[in-house]
């Protein structure tokens, strides 16, 4: 999941680290003295969706009058936030607290800048059952340690633009039924071709439809490049034939599988789309991007994650509705992935950190993630809070559900290295939907490179 | 006159009695005392930190582990290997020879007009402007304008019927673009340094130039373009350097908002922008510094030979 912010974050760089050792319980002069009084510390909280940062900071007021323990928050942009955690673990100056994915967290932990949660799981006798089923299990790394508490969840679906899918003549029930495959693209590919009007107002499945000039584009995603697993994009898809990423298991497998010729039909069949005309060019995804095409009136529907349902009906004069990802010979699947907060190894307040994680993770925080409607929060029991929020919002997120009821559902690539991966096979991507290269080809080079990342 | 002055100096120093060498010397203290902030600074910020990583080029030195083993060549051998690192030495290349191109012969055009024509301290003002801006807002600010569906410079462009183009989105027009944007944004600094070289040449050779019956294009090949050589060498030296090290306009500007910079496809991936994913994404500071010292050499190249090549040191004014 890319919890990510469209504009620039706001980021407070400062790092301060503030040490009350005044036991009036609540003043936080910078003394450095006794820890032991939770009261007058100072918790360095770190995140990358600064639409998340209200609901958060909500739960630090509550958990402040609480415990006396202080929550300095600091977002940055995603694009920034990795490398500027990686710079902070560096100086030894690494927050506290920060909130963790799964596509960076086995590097932390092989390089050993986590803490184990264990000993405090058990103290603290935190039952891990509360969330649901699987989220905590992702965070258990390969020494058996815990090194996140689950925070929220987040599947893939469509969101379309109503007005168009009726002056196409389509209905909802058509995009909801909508079946897919990689030869002749299914009800899906003509439910794109419909959707799809170029300048002189011909739509895709008419005669004399020009792909060069087109008004509104099908379909839209966010650049597919930016993550080897294809989270928003054609990793379901691809799923959908039963493609599976990793042969010896996820997570923490090391045997990729992009020369998996199913991947290359899928990515075949998205390089045909773009040049029918029916899907964005990835030059288009270069720039500001699908959320704000889609906004734009520019894209009919796009595939995205529900951590950005809030960006995507962000245009009060678009009716937009939600519907479940197409239907493959395989089934209906989604990519299903969670955030969890992680403590560092550096922390100077392990305890008091660790008061926070587990407050975040709490029934009482995540009822009030729930109330935000932002991100679906990991706690079941706080997830009907927040479809109650959306109900009373008008906005029908059932999509994102479906998979869950179905148990469709299959977990992000949790291996090492995965940003190397990322950088090799999002080339060879690029080079396929640009049409430079035919997929299979493109891919089989890339899974050497993997392999060799991969130390295979 | 450097080579007047220098030529004085030595006749004087011949003549020069022991008390002066003794006062020399005590000079030479004075001059000592006066380099040692600005020595300081250098020792701290660039010598010292500049012999660590050549050091740690030679280590598997880890970011996050915060430690490395010595693995001798290692680093260098991986390096001969890369191919991305090859692909980026040539990304950045084509970027520094068309930025280069670009803003030199339009910043020489400008500093040429301006002297030949205005003196206005509010044009010169102006010219700076885009310099004055951070490198980041200008890529976001290119970003927005070059969108290739919703930015204003498309739009332009469908108006007067040349039509949309990718700009930064496609793999052919990214680097002209981004080597576009920064000769925007450094043509007119590039221009006043010129100027400042140009109003140097004595007035009396375009006058004489003029009496023999030379037109103004005669004189810029003849007379300008010769006595502004020293500065001109200078200038490429300091633009071509700079180019070179491109960073966060790519990383702002490439790969679109939240995208990894570099595409699409790695059309973009200048040097610096690898080593800096090298070194902060995958926290390889042994393999990135390695990289670093072949830059440093080849930069080291690059500027011995434009001064050798264009006599930078000498002026033949003298």
């Amino acid at each position: 999941m890319r919890h990510r912010t469209t504009g620039l974050a706001a980021a407070s760089t400062c790092a301060v680290l503030l040490v009350a050792a005044c036991g009036d319980g609540g003043g936080s002069d910078g003394n450095n003295g006794g820890d032991t009084d939770a009261a007058g510390v100072t918790i360095e909280y770190w995140l990358w969706d600064s639409n998340q940062r209200p609901q958060y900071e909500q739960c630090a007021e509550a958990f402040t009058a609480e415990t006396g323990i202080e929550i300095e928050f600091s977002v940055f942009a995603w694009e920034e936030y990795w490398s500027n955690l990686n710079t902070q673990f560096t100086a030894g100056r690494a927050p506290d607290v920060f909130t963790d994915h799964l596509a960076f967290y086995p590097t932390f932990v092989q390089d050993q800048v986590l803490l184990p949660l264990d000993e405090y799981i058990a103290a603290d006798d935190v039952d891990m059952d509360k969330y649901l089923p699987g989220l905590a299990d992702l965070w258990v790394g390969q020494d058996g340690s815990t090194y996140g508490l689950p925070k929220d969840w987040d599947t893939i679906a469509m969101a379309y633009n109503s007005a168009m899918v009726d002056d196409a003549g389509l209905s909802a029930d058509d995009i909801n039924t909508a079946t897919w495959n990689p030869d002749d693209g299914g009800t899906f590919e003509d439910i794109i071709a419909r959707l799809s009007v170029d300048e002189n107002g011909v739509r895709g499945d008419e005669p004399g439809f020009d792909p060069n000039n087109v008004a509104v584009y099908g379909l839209s995603f966010e650049n597919p490049s930016n993550s080897a697993s294809g989270q928003t994009s054609w990793g379901n898809f691809a799923r959908s034939l039963g493609f599976e990423l990793l042969a010896d298991g996820n997570p923490w497998g090391t045997d990729y599988q992009f020369d998996d010729p199913r991947l290359a039909d899928t990515l075949d069949w998205f390089a045909r789309m773009i040049e029918a005309g029916y899907i964005t060019p990835l030059g288009d995804l270069q720039g500001v991007g699908f959320t704000e095409l889609f906004n734009a009136g520019d894209v009919a529907m796009v595939t995205n994650g529900s951590w950005a349902i809030s960006g995507l009906v962000g245009n009060e004069s678009i009716d937009v509705e939600f519907a479940p990802l197409p239907e493959g010979p395989e089934g209906r699947w989604s990519m299903y992935n969670g955030l969890a907060d992680s403590i560092t190894a550096d922390s100077e307040h392990p305890d008091e950190a660790w008061q926070w994680v587990n407050y975040l993770g709490s029934a009482e925080c995540q009822d009030v993630v729930g109330e935000h409607a932002v991100v679906f929060p990991a706690v079941e029991s706080s997830l009907e809070i927040g479809e109650q929020a959306r109900e009373d919002a008008g906005i029908d997120v059932s999509a994102f559900l479906t998979y869950i009821e179905n148990d469709s559902t299959f977990l992000y690539p949790v291996t090492t290295n995965f940003d190397q991966v990322t950088q090799a096979v999002g080339a060879a991507i690029d080079e396929i939907l640009l049409g430079q290269r035919d997929a299979a080809e493109a891919l089989t080079g890339a899974q050497t490179q993997v392999d060799q990342i991969m130390g295979r | 006159m450097a080579i007047v002055s220098a030529r004085a100096a030595r006749q004087h120093q011949h003549r020069a009695s022991s008390g002066w060498r003794r006062l020399r010397r005590s000079q030479g203290w004075v001059a000592a005392l006066f380099l040692l902030p600005a020595g300081f600074g250098f020792a701290l910020f660039y010598l010292w930190p500049a012999l660590r990583a050549l050091w740690m080029s030679f280590t598997d030195y880890n970011l996050l582990r915060r430690s490395g083993d010595f693995t001798g060549l290692e680093n260098y051998r991986q390096l001969v290997d890369d191919q991305l690192f090859w692909h980026s030495m040539w990304v950045t290349v084509q970027y520094v020879v068309i930025n280069i191109g670009m803003q030199t012969v339009l910043a020489l055009a400008m500093a040429v007009m301006m002297d030949r024509l205005t003196r206005s301290v509010i044009v010169r003002g102006v010219l700076v402007l885009p310099w004055l801006i951070p490198q980041v807002v200008v890529g976001l600010l290119w970003l927005w304008m070059l969108d290739p569906r919703l930015g204003l410079v498309n739009h332009l462009l469908e108006m007067v019927g040349i039509g949309g183009q990718a700009f930064l989105g496609s793999p052919d027009q990214a680097v002209p673009t981004l080597a576009a944007i920064n000769t925007w944004r450094f043509v007119g600094y590039t221009a006043l340094l010129l100027f400042a070289g140009l109003q140097m040449i004595p007035k009396q050779l375009y006058e004489a130039a003029a009496m023999d019956g030379a037109g103004e294009w005669r004189m810029f090949w003849r007379v300008t373009l010769p006595l502004l050589r020293p500065v001109l060498a200078l200038v490429l030296v300091l633009s071509v350097v700079g180019s070179f090290q491109v960073f966060d306009l790519v990383q702002v500007a490439t790969g679109g908002i939240g995208g990894q910079p570099g595409g699409p496809a790695n059309s973009t991936l200048v040097i610096y922008v690898y080593i800096f994913r090298q070194a902060f994404n995958f926290n390889q500071a042994g393999y990135a510094a390695a990289m670093s010292a072949v830059l440093f050499v080849l930069l080291a190249c690059v500027t011995f030979l434009i001064m050798r090549s264009l006599r930078g040191s000498r002026s033949d004014l003298a």
